[in-house]
């Protein structure tokens, strides 16, 4: 076999072993050039104490370091739940430093190492925290240049990197690496003038199909989750738990579980534990505790929620509006008046929420699956009255998380425990819990009133969301007239959700996109054009209609009005900065209702795609979340009682619902790159229900699309 | 109520005293540190605890230590032989058929099983044997090219 050398590799030893250069850099030290700090102490890197912190720090040396083997380690304080940032924001660092991808190290989530970070959500972890990121690596690679011209002698001017050396262009053979300027050391030196961002046309990774970078560690069960964790003495808690959210505790009985060996119990307010070396006796002694509660529940369960919503004290704002909605309805040949409903969701990540504290002196160091470290640091220091820099969180690989793992509750619980029991504590919910605890998808109403021409040219657009957000509610089209209003918890009216709700993965946005573009469809079925068509007529916006036609052509779809009995559906929406438009093929068994998805393609616009099999991956996760709450996903419940907290009860997602699945990335390489663990699965309730119209002539306006409701459409025919 | 139970677990003969109504999911975990066995749900539901018994796949959450007494346990953990990953771990990496990967532990020991009795599995099969594995991120259908890549692949190999 034959090693072609490559030129940085015999450049190093050179310049390592000549002598002059290492004395050199040490006058260089000396004569006050920079300055390397030993420590990485928060004040030093941050600038302040992390109080003062709470945003994005302007000192590029957070956000990497190199070390004397010319490892970058890159900071993050995102955290990897699947969405492969682990890998694609390791590309990104590689390409802008100018250093070997295989050389990137990634720490995330780990709030005394890592720069702030509002957390990992809403796809912002390549379109907000990337350029920020990037922007650090190239005033880094800025730096790096002056000291290496500084130390070799030649203008800046004259410089070029690759791979982490930096050569004189004029004479190879005096050159320097990024390992040999910094040592392993803070550099303490700045730009006045930041540089710019790489173009990139000149990236080498970005761009390129990378596998997780973490895939080995969690195909052989080595990669460590929260709940994988172990320190002596610790032990498991678990906690008695309210039958119902509202419900209040009156009296309690632990004696019975105290007889259990090892059993401790730990009492604190309304914090009721117990505590064991073993998982399972701590999960027979928490049964054996006898509680009683006082109710004052909500009159309002999983069907009546609607009705009670529409009927509430609401608050509500404008949030968009133009032209003049009598004009529109003057305009318009044809209005239509629809009503869209969506359930509460649950998250059900496989991995419940977990946390392991350990107070060690004044120092409370919790490892916790969260989707926000600095939120729960924080959380976690108010709860415990500590300084902000006495807690620390470190987030292991998280199993999932899709929205639902930002709030705080297991980490303060156990950051409670641990303070209390004086052992470290690890807190695994059962999935029992995760139900109960989860920060749902709120359920919602949309009603639209749109209306048309003879021509079918939207000339109106009223459209109302009640308690549903307003994520993805634009109207994406072409309409003069247009107003939204969002009608939301009065805040001085009781209540309106029974419990807490949170994000999801794009958590309105799939209701919105749902609820538009059925309508649009219902507009193009009386207008009699076929869907597509119709919509690209009612769209300016260049990159829908680019997407649309993509799709449209993946499919092989052939225009006709609907329904035409072909069972095929349109839909498209905008999400996280990103464009998707899918195109899906069902088959509608009458008899039972039951609705068989043969294929879904999907077209999406994400900007620069900076790993195109990462982002087809979570693509391919998105239709296949969708099709849960598409289908089967509702959360069943009477006043504050969960009734459906398991899988059995709550279903999601199974091998036999998978549909064949397509998709499509547009090129578009001189655009900056968006989000893309959330768009794809926005249409796919709208997709699958134009669908089924398609193929039935029968319209749902309520997911998820059971059987049973079905059936109730085909009835209406 | 402790008493010894004797099992191999990855291949080596294993003796233990304990309760033997603990489930073998948290002894797995705590007392081994095998903890890439996941719990899920703890009832029967998700399969992220799966491992084989006897080569047959077994959701370790609802199984007494007392029913494992003189059989073979293979965990997520024993899968690999000298360092080189099992077929079906190998397939997994190489379609990157996971996203956070907490079910692909599960995942991986459930194919193995399921491709053990048969080595040849047609898609709809694959999707039958694997139906109650669950996934939230979406794996799904990476992980039924994964099953037919290690099928040839195993097939190769004997
Ligand atoms: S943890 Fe065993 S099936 Fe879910
Ligand atoms: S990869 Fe996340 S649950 Fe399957």
């Amino acid at each position: 076999m034959k090693i072609r050398k490559t030129k940085p590799e015999k450049l190093i030893p050179t310049t390592d072993g000549s002598g002059m250069k290492r004395r050199s850099f040490v006058r260089l030290l000396g004569g006050g050039l920079f300055v390397f700090f030993n420590s990485w102490t928060f004040p030093d890197l941050f600038g302040g104490t992390p109080e003062q912190g709470r945003s994005l720090p302007k000192d590029y040396n957070a956000f990497l370091r190199i070390a004397e083997d010319g490892t970058v380690t890159c900071y993050t304080g995102k955290i990897e739940m699947g969405q492969g940032i682990i890998t694609s924001l390791a590309q990104m660092m590689a390409d802008e430093l100018n250093v070997q991808f295989e050389k990137v190290k990634m720490v995330l989530g780990d709030t005394d190492l890592c720069p702030w970070d509002q957390g990992t959500w809403g796809s912002l972890s390549t379109r907000s925290f990337g350029p920020n990121m990037r922007a650090a690596a190239a005033e880094a690679r800025g730096v790096l240049f002056s000291l290496a011209s500084d130390k070799l002698g030649v203008p800046v001017t004259q410089l070029e990197v690759k791979e982490g050396i930096i050569t004189d262009t004029k004479n190879t053979s005096n050159s320097v690496s990024y390992a040999e300027l910094t040592k392993g050391q803070k550099i303490e030196k700045y730009l006045d003038v930041k540089p710019a961002v790489e173009d990139f046309t000149k990236f080498t990774y970005v761009g390129k199909s990378y596998n997780h970078a973490d895939a080995i560690l969690k195909v052989t069960g080595e990669a460590k989750y929260t709940g994988d964790l172990k320190l002596p003495g610790m032990v498991f808690a678990r906690i008695l738990r309210p039958p119902s959210h509202g419900a209040k505790l009156k009296s309690v009985d632990y004696s019975a579980a105290e007889k259990i060996t090892g059993i401790k119990v730990i009492r604190d307010g309304d914090l009721i534990a117990v505590l064991h070396e073993d998982r399972e006796r701590a999960d027979q002694a928490i049964v054996k505790i006898e509680a009683e509660y006082s109710f004052n529940e909500m009159p309002v369960n999983d069907k009546t929620i609607f009705e009670w919503m529409l009927k509430a004290d609401s608050g509500s704002n404008e949030i968009r509006s133009g032209g003049n909605l009598e004009t529109g309805i003057k305009l318009s040949e044809k209005i239509i008046e629809s009503e869209f409903l969506d359930p509460y969701l649950a998250h059900t990540a496989i991995e419940t929420h977990s946390a392991l504290a350990h107070l060690d002196g004044d120092k409370m160091t919790v490892w916790a699956s969260t989707q926000s470290p600095f939120g729960l640091q924080e959380a976690i220091a108010g709860e415990l009255g500590f300084k902000l820099e006495k807690v620390r969180v470190i987030t292991p690989f998280v199993g999932g998380g899709f929205g639902g793992k930002g709030a705080a509750q297991q980490g303060i619980e156990a950051a409670r425990l641990a303070k209390l029991a004086g052992k470290p504590v690890m807190l695994i919910w059962t999935r029992d819990e995760e139900f109960f605890y989860d920060t749902f998808h709120p359920a919602g109403v949309i009603k639209i009133k749109s209306g048309m021409d003879k021509n079918g040219a939207i000339k109106l657009w009223d459209y109302a969301i009640y308690y549903g957000g307003t994520r993805g509610s634009e109207t994406i089209y072409d309409v003069p007239n247009v107003k939204a209003t969002h009608y939301r918890q009065n805040r001085n009216a009781p209540a309106v959700h029974p419990f807490g709700t949170g994000a999801w993965r794009a958590p309105n946005a799939n209701s919105n996109t749902f609820a538009r573009e059925v309508q649009i469809d219902i507009m193009a079925a009386e207008a009699g054009i076929d869907p597509l068509e119709f919509r690209l007529k009612n769209l300016k916006d260049e990159k829908m209609i680019a997407c649309l036609k993509a799709v449209a052509d993946k499919f092989g779809y052939v225009a006709g009005k609907i329904p035409g009995g072909r069972g095929i559906g349109i839909a498209c929406g905008t999400d996280a900065g990103t464009w998707v438009a899918h195109m899906a093929e069902v088959k509608v068994d009458k008899s039972t209702g039951n609705v068989e998805v043969v294929r879904i393609v999907c077209a999406q616009d994400m900007g620069l795609c900076v790993n195109p099999e990462g982002a087809t991956i979570q693509m391919e996760g998105c239709i296949t979340m969708g099709l849960g709450y598409t289908f089967t996903e509702e959360l069943l419940f009477e006043g504050g009682n969960i009734k459906n907290r398991s899988f059995d009860s709550y279903e999601i997602p199974h091998f036999s619902s998978l549909p064949k699945i397509e998709t499509l990335i547009l090129d578009r390489k001189d655009q900056a790159p968006q989000g893309g663990g959330e768009p794809a699965i926005i249409a796919v309730g709208a997709v699958i229900d134009n669908a089924i119209f398609d193929a039935t002539g029968a319209r749902l306006y309520r997911m998820p699309m059971t059987p049973e409701r079905v059936l109730e459409a085909l009835k209406k025919v | 109520m402790e008493k010894t139970v004797s099992f191999h677990l990855n291949g080596k003969l294993t003796e233990i005293l304990i309760d033997p109504n603990l489930t073998l999911l948290w002894v797995l975990r705590n007392h081994f540190g095998l903890t890439g066995t996941k719990y899920g749900c703890g009832i029967g539901f998700c399969g992220s605890c799966t491992v084989l018994i006897d080569e047959e796949p077994v959701r370790s959450c609802t199984l007494a230590l007392s029913e494992i007494e003189g059989k073979s346990v293979v965990t997520i953990e024993g899968l690999a032989k000298d360092g080189k990953l099992h077929p079906v771990q190998k397939a997994f990496v190489d379609h990157d058929a996971l996203q956070c990967g907490f079910c692909t532990p599960g995942m991986i020991m459930n194919a193995t099983g399921l491709l053990l009795k048969n080595p040849s599995p047609t898609t709809q099969e694959i999707k039958a044997g694997m139906e109650d594995n669950l996934c939230r991120c979406g794996a799904h259908m990476r992980i039924i090219d994964a099953v037919h890549t290690a099928a040839k692949e195993m097939k190769g190999g004997k």
